[in-house]
């Protein structure tokens, strides 16, 4: 048996395969195509203080090789969470993160205040690159003054282990990795979605209510490896992978470059097992190149000519 | 209801008048309970621009042959990839996703309304309401005769009307314009088509104090409730059209 698991600080994960926040609702929906159990962790739908709306629709659009969305953190508030789906998350044998998201800093601290007294979510993932909100979300994710501010604020109280989610709207993703490791963040994952746009011909219109919208999925794959081997070669806490993992093949390429773990978002969407299948292909992966370990691989990115 | 991913076998491809087509497909399995008003995500492979599956409504279920039928219009490169399938083809299906039409009671004097590729779920419905003794009225509305889909299969599971926006065959007009609803009056109104023409008829349900059930199809990224892209704006706040639609009363809708 090849060894999958990894760590942030003294918190275990059975393998580096986590879902993507915003992409695998409360682990339910999948209830039908796949044992939720069987993954490293699971990162349920962007949180916040009180219940929103989100945008109006038009939400999506379809782009090569990935797509456009602009749901504006629709959830139904940390008090609906805790009352109606935090106990049958419970049920599930893996760790669930809840991402969190607020308008300010008080929201983010409120909020993680709330998380520590849930005994079964060991992390958040403190939300600071949503780019489909007006206040909040990736405003503080694209400044480091005020990253730096939401990130302290929410260590000082957070009990949980602390996973700041980056957005890569920026000139160095790398000045806010350092940030995020200097306040005390136990990991980093990057990327969030790129800020993009599209517009439909025919009608002369975007596509989107809010004219631009996070792109995911292949299309942002070669930018989210760059930032995460960037990010990885900069500091000492676990990076988990995110952008555009479509197979296991992808998941190591992150994997290779630096990432702990790697987080399955998009493709989900496409094929509900998408996230079973990549922890299978990884463990394959490390059968077949006589691995025993998949930390003999983290970071083993040959660079040399 | 238990949802499923499978690759299922084309075994016929049947091109329609113009861009439509009926594709009829095989599980190995023993097909799931289906309802009338769900849908399937079909997948589209070996295409970049082509992304994201396709949701498509289930226009007939064959139980005893263990097969179902897909209504399908080219309404871009997704659906002209499935007009492409060829016999014993593969396509693989998310399904069957959704709620359901409400089914009326015993008697209810029943009305289904279609427009253009609209008319596909209401096949499967009124093939149900005439196992459980109903036989519906079903008015459909084409743009013009060449537009006319083939209603044989309609006209064996309820009384059929026709109209066509420029009199070519059936009555002049829109759907609102026949004048049946000037004669009849229903317990229960399905309605399945064009936004425009589903609020038409959502109106004059209102106007006729009569239950108005109708198949929305926003686009979707996943169908199955964690995307939340295909939003539609209701007295409940948004809610997905994968999950708590596609079917929706319009008394919960903000038309």
């Amino acid at each position: 048996m090849v060894k999958l698991g990894f760590s942030i600080g003294d918190l275990q994960f059975k393998n580096p395969v986590i879902a993507a926040s915003g992409t695998f609702g409360y682990g339910s929906e999948f209830d039908d195509f796949l044992d939720v159990s069987r993954l490293g962790g699971i990162v349920v739908k962007g949180t916040t203080l009180e219940p929103r709306e989100g945008n109006p629709y038009p939400r999506m659009a379809e782009t090569a090789s990935g797509m456009l969305n602009a749901v504006g953190l629709q959830n139904k508030g940390i008090d609906y969470f805790e009352k109606n789906i935090y106990p049958r998350l419970s049920e599930y044998n893996t760790n669930v993160i809840v991402n969190i998201n607020g308008s300010c800093i008080d929201d983010y601290v409120a909020l993680a205040e709330r998380i520590n007294k849930l005994d079964d979510i060991p992390a958040i993932e403190l939300n600071i690159s949503c780019p489909n909100v007006k206040m909040g979300g990736m405003v503080f994710g694209i400044n480091p003054v005020s990253a730096r501010e939401v990130i302290k604020a929410v260590r000082r109280v957070c009990i949980k282990k602390l996973i700041v989610k980056l957005s890569p709207n920026v000139t160095s993703i790398v000045e806010f990795a350092h940030i995020s490791e200097e306040e005390g963040a136990d990991s980093i994952s990057l990327i969030n979605t790129l800020l993009g746009m599209s517009v439909d011909v025919r009608s002369m219109k975007p596509s989107l209510s809010t004219i631009t919208g996070g792109l995911s999925g292949p299309a942002i794959k070669p930018v989210a490896l760059r930032m995460v081997w960037q990010v990885a070669n900069a500091v000492n806490i676990p990076v988990i992978g995110i952008g555009g993992i479509m197979n296991s093949d992808d998941a190591i390429e992150f994997i290779l470059a630096g990432a702990s773990a790697i987080q399955v978002g998009t493709a989900s969407f496409i094929d509900p097992q998408a996230s079973v299948k990549i922890l299978e292909g990884i463990e394959n992966y490390l059968i077949a190149k006589g691995f025993s370990d998949i930390r003999d691989i983290t970071g083993f990115l040959n660079c040399s000519k | 209801m238990t949802k499923r991913i499978e690759s299922l076998k084309v075994i016929d491809n049947k091109p329609l008048k113009k861009d439509f087509f009926i594709i009829e497909l095989e599980s190995s399995r023993k097909l799931p309970e289906m309802k009338p008003g769900q849908f399937v995500q079909a997948r589209i492979d070996g295409s970049q621009e082509t992304f994201l599956r396709r949701p498509l409504s289930i226009h007939d279920v064959d139980f005893v042959r263990n097969t179902f039928r897909l209504l399908v219009q080219v309404v871009g490169k997704g659906t002209e990839s499935f007009s492409k399938l060829n016999k014993g083809d593969s396509l693989n299906l998310i399904y069957p996703l959704g709620n359901s039409f409400t089914l009326p009671t015993k008697g209810a004097r029943t009305l289904l309304v279609g427009g253009g590729c609209g008319i596909a779920p209401l096949l499967y419905l009124g093939r149900y309401l005439k196992s459980q003794g109903i036989i519906p009225d079903i008015l459909l509305g084409f743009r013009n005769r060449d537009r006319i889909l083939e209603y044989n299969d309609y006209e064996a599971v309820g009384n059929v009307f026709l109209t066509t926006e420029d009199g070519s065959a059936g009555e002049k007009g829109f759907v609102t314009s026949h004048s049946l609803l000037g004669k009849a009056s229903y317990d229960k109104v399905f309605c399945c088509g064009p936004e425009m023409m589903m609020k038409a008829i959502a109106g004059w349900c209102r106007k006729n104090n009569t239950d108005c059930e109708v198949s929305l199809e926003n686009l979707m990224g996943c169908g199955i409730g964690v995307c939340l892209c295909c939003v539609v704006d209701t007295v409940k706040g948004h809610l997905c059209t994968c999950t708590d639609g596609p079917v929706f009363n319009i008394k919960e809708l903000k038309w």
